[in-house]
């Protein structure tokens, strides 16, 4: 099994807007730690799922792979080869091979820019085929996120789609190049709820006929359990536990992840609720908790944990949590 | 796509595009409206040495006749007609105002994209600039680049063009801020595209109706802004009709009692700006429910 | 006699491109103390539903037919000035987004006062601030933050608060709309278990609209779930998920994962939800249905009743509606 991303001591500290007089008056630099030292691998083919709450880091880490953000320290590797430094004509080569739908279908296509058009943009614009070819190559991809008959759609402008039809735009348009490695960004959370399974079935169905890995990044933990291969759940820009999604859903370990999964709501009026107790609030991102991130909150916490920084180990085959417990 | 084709299909879009406007409800007929006027007084500008009873300049009548069967709006001091006046004054201003949103346009606009696109030091120096241009009264300005570069319509055009770039500017450049943000921008730079494939296809794009909406505000604005510089004898030499030149010269005889050589002048400016101003506000009443879902 | 009764209920939005018919046709009761759901995808209706309830159907929205009765009272065409005394009073009702459901310039002790001195005028100020801190600890706020800005709470604080200011005069029914969407999991859950442990200490009626079924599943007595504008299907909890009946309702359970089922086959329902501007005649659902029949298009079905109070709009089950219309 072949890992096609891998990601080494990831890092992405944002730094704070500062007031006018602060900026003159003191040195003193505060960051929101957005990302802080993540390291995971993603095997050929799989679909690995990055959870967590918002404001984890989740969409970052996501936008740092495919480099539409940069990373404050730490390295990427595509395919084996060093990519974190890449740049201009590099990087834009590169782009072809991974890339990204985001959350919000109302915005990721531009309101002036007819379908046909959006979808084929990408294609335009690495210099890849022209014209009638372009055309074909764009009535396909519609074809394949099931936009038929696709020539309706492509003279038509985004307002004149439901959210549902223009996230499967975004898809087609993401695939045009047809990518190797694709990151996820709460590709469902924003569309209504019986329309989620057609794009999380394409999302699937690709990963079969494309040959294509995914990046998934999503809060909705049974949406991760519905598609996932592997899960890391992410906590204030660390990674907590790391497992297969059986290992994760059976035999969580970390007790943040235990709380998280308690508090999902089941769609059974008969089932029991069990509340794991967990007092406050996530902190912010700037002011980190010292030692474990999690230990102000935690029900198992001990006297070492806001010393050290506890580090993600292999606990059980393949199954990794970043808590001094174990 | 062809020329002709181009042309075809926008008269083919326009009447049903009219018709569409109507039933927007009270804005687009704001928007009627105000084409009709502005409409209506560029024809009338356009055919009134054709329609023009007397020559304008020529001095026809009685010294400061009151309006008559003669003379429907009287005479001036000088003893022109201030029918065919008002008919054919209005080419200087049509002229200053459309010349100063050209201008404006082709600077403005590329300048706030650029600039709040690219962001930092740059965008912070430029927007700086531009405040400081815009916290000055616009009219003061005018003045001041009028009286440095003389008159004639491209100085006055000239004058009012820098009064009104900082508008463009900021407009833009809010809008840029937060488009620059969407996800479609991510998705475009994601796919590879360079900067100026993103600026002219994504973004511009985006920003054209907050454009249209200046840019008829400054055409408004313009009118009046011709029409003050003319007041105060930095516009056009006496011999070419003007409705501005009129609101001089009829100022200095309202006391005597010769109410008609301001009057209809005046109004004439008063209904240019207003119909401009009927098409900007209806507009970007229009255009502002429509970027929502 | 119910606390609540919708009767007949329609509300249309009159926009300037054709009429928009919100809700069509709702009919319900709501006893003291009950919980019900509004389930629905967006454009259903559900949300027009609670704020028409509470009389505040944004413009271009009126009601066009039906009532509203509280106590037997008719609000549906009440004056601004009648429903001032009954919102906050008797009908509270918790905001989706708390984000900008607060003022900003305001401190949370004022949001309280007011609501306190406009509904029990003669209350003093220092009697209100002592209402508020005694809210604010039920809430599990500390009562000493009542002079803090609504900025200086997180989002999950804030829906607290927004909460607080509904049940601070004691409402008889709390119509919540989508209160968690914009939270994260486990603050959706506190939320959830607060509302729910203030609706039994003050024995208070529960509108929950929402979405996500999950939630509504978990923790409703009863179900109605919209589609469209039309009320497809209203039941007992239990029984909607043990029987759901309407082919929207079916698919609908069938598309939302359940993490403690480990082999779930999820099916989406084929299409999109239906322009509001021009719906598909008949029963609005037809399109996407795989049981539509030829009367489908036809006619609008009746809303038919199945027996325990299970009453489902769909002509799968009979023409004629057993119960009166």
């Amino acid at each position: 099994m072949s890992e096609i991303v891998r990601v080494e001591r990831l890092k992405k500290y944002f730094p704070v807007q500062k007031s006018f007089l602060d900026q003159l008056f003191t040195r003193m630099r505060s960051f929101v730690k957005a990302v802080d030292n993540v390291s995971f691998t993603v095997r050929k083919g799989e679909i690995f799922t990055l959870a967590g709450e918002s404001g984890c880091g989740k969409t970052t880490t996501g936008k740092l792979i495919v480099r539409l953000i940069t990373p404050t320290s730490g390295k990427i590797w595509f395919e084996g080869i060093d990519v974190t430094k890449f740049k201009g004509e590099t990087l834009r080569h590169l782009r072809r091979k991974m890339q990204i739908i985001f959350q919000d279908p109302y915005a990721s296509l531009s309101l002036r820019m007819k379908i046909g058009d959006a979808v084929g943009h990408p294609v335009q614009i690495n210099g890849i085929a022209k014209g009638k070819e372009r055309e074909k190559m764009v009535l396909e991809v519609l074809d394949k996120v099931g936009l038929t008959p696709p020539e309706q759609f492509v003279n038509l402008f985004p307002h004149q789609l439901s959210g549902g039809q223009r996230q499967r735009v975004a898809l087609a348009r993401s695939i045009i190049l047809k990518p190797e490695f694709m990151v996820a960004d709460e590709p469902v959370s924003m569309i209504d709820v019986s329309l989620r399974t057609t794009i999380i079935d394409l999302i699937l169905g690709f990963r079969k006929e494309l040959g294509l890995t995914y990046l998934f990044v999503t809060h909705d933990l049974a949406v991760a359990k519905y598609i996932s291969d592997r899960i890391a759940i992410m906590y204030l820009g660390k990674i907590i536990e790391l497992g297969s999604k059986e290992s994760i859903f059976l035999d969580p370990l970390h007790p943040y992840t235990r709380a998280l999964l308690s508090a999902i709501p089941v769609p059974d009026p008969e089932r029991k609720r069990e509340n794991i107790e967990m007092p406050g609030e996530v902190p912010s991102a700037i002011n980190v908790p010292p030692g474990c991130r999690f230990n102000p909150r935690c029900t198992m916490r001990q006297d070492e944990c806001d010393k050290k920084e506890p580090e993600l180990i292999e606990v059980q085959k393949d199954h990794f949590v970043a808590c001094p417990f174990y | 796509m062809s020329s002709s084709k181009t042309k075809r299909s926008m008269l083919a879009r326009l009447i049903p595009g009219l018709g569409s406007l109507a039933k927007r409800g009270p804005s687009g007929w704001m928007v009627i409206t105000g084409l009709v006027i502005v409409l209506a007084l560029v024809v009338m500008t356009a055919l009134g040495p054709w329609l023009t009873p007397y020559d304008p300049i020529k001095h026809h009548g009685p010294i400061r006749a009151a309006p008559s069967l003669q003379y429907p709006m009287g005479t001036n001091h000088l003893g022109q007609d201030m029918l065919s006046r008002t008919l054919t004054g209005g080419s200087i201003m049509l002229q200053v105002s459309a010349l100063s949103v050209l201008i404006c346009f082709l600077i403005g606009v590329p300048l706030g994209l650029f600039s709040s696109y690219v962001g930092g030091m740059l965008d912070s120096t430029v927007s700086l600039v531009i405040d400081a241009v815009y916290a000055f009264p616009g009219l003061v300005i005018a003045i001041a680049i009028a009286a440095m570069l003389g008159t004639g319509v491209i100085n006055m055009a000239l004058s009012i063009a820098v009064v009104y770039i900082p508008s463009y500017f900021r407009i833009i450049r809010s809008q840029v801020l937060s488009i620059k943000e969407f996800a479609y921008v991510e998705a475009a730079k994601a796919s590879g595209a360079k900067w100026h494939t993103i600026l002219s296809r994504y973004i511009f794009p985006n920003v054209i109706p907050s454009i249209v909406v200046v840019a008829t505000v400054n055409f408004a604005d313009a009118v009046l802004t011709a029409a003050g510089l003319t007041f105060i004898g930095l516009g056009v030499t006496k011999d070419v009709p003007d409705w501005g030149w009129d609101l001089t010269d009829g100022r200095n005889y309202l006391s005597t009692g010769a109410w008609w050589i301001i009057t209809f002048p005046g109004l004439m400016i008063i209904l240019l700006a207003l119909g401009f101003t009927l098409v900007g506000e209806g507009l970007s009443e229009l255009l502002n429910p429509k970027l929502q879902r | 006699m119910p606390l609540l009764e919708v009767d007949s209920l329609a509300v249309d939005y009159r926009t300037g491109r054709g009429i928009i018919h919100a809700v069509d046709d709702v009919s319900f009761s709501l006893e003291k103390g009950e919980k019900l759901g509004l389930a629905g995808e967006s454009g259903s209706g559900k949300s027009t539903l609670g704020l028409s309830i509470i009389g505040l159907i944004p413009y271009p929205g009126v009601i066009g037919n039906g009532q509203i009765r509280i106590d037997g009272k008719n609000i549906a065409q009440q004056p601004e000035s009648k429903m001032r005394s009954i919102r906050g009073r008797r009908v509270a009702y918790v905001f989706q987004d708390p984000m900008i459901s607060l003022n900003p310039v305001k401190r949370i002790g004022a949001h309280f006062v007011e609501l306190i001195q406009t509904h029990e005028p003669g209350t003093s100020k220092k009697q209100a601030f002592e209402r508020a801190k005694r809210v604010l600890v039920s809430l599990g706020i500390q009562p000493e933050r009542i002079n803090d800005y609504p900025h200086q709470f997180s989002g999950g604080m804030r829906q607290r608060i927004m909460i607080g200011l509904a049940i601070a005069l004691n409402p008889d029914l709390v119509i919540a709309d989508e209160p968690t969407t914009a939270l994260d999991v486990i603050v959706q859950a506190k939320i959830l278990d607060l509302l729910e442990s203030l609706r039994q200490t003050y024995n208070m009626a529960l509108i929950l609209i929402s979405h996500d079924l999950s939630i509504i599943l978990e923790r409703c007595d009863n179900i109605i779930v919209m589609y469209a504008g039309h009320m497809v299907e209203y039941a007992n909890s239990r029984e909607l998920y043990a029987q759901p009946r309407h082919p929207y309702t079916r698919k609908l359970l069938q598309s939302i994962p359940n993490i403690e089922l480990s082999d779930q086959k999820l099916t989406a329902i084929p299409g999109s939800p239906p322009n509001m501007l021009d719906p598909p005649k008949g029963c609005r659902f037809w399109p996407r249905c795989s049981y539509a029949m030829e009367i489908c298009p036809v006619k609008k079905p009746p809303l038919i009743d199945i027996g325990q109070g299970h009453l489902v709009r769909c002509f799968l089950y009979g023409e004629e509606g057993v119960k009166s219309e």
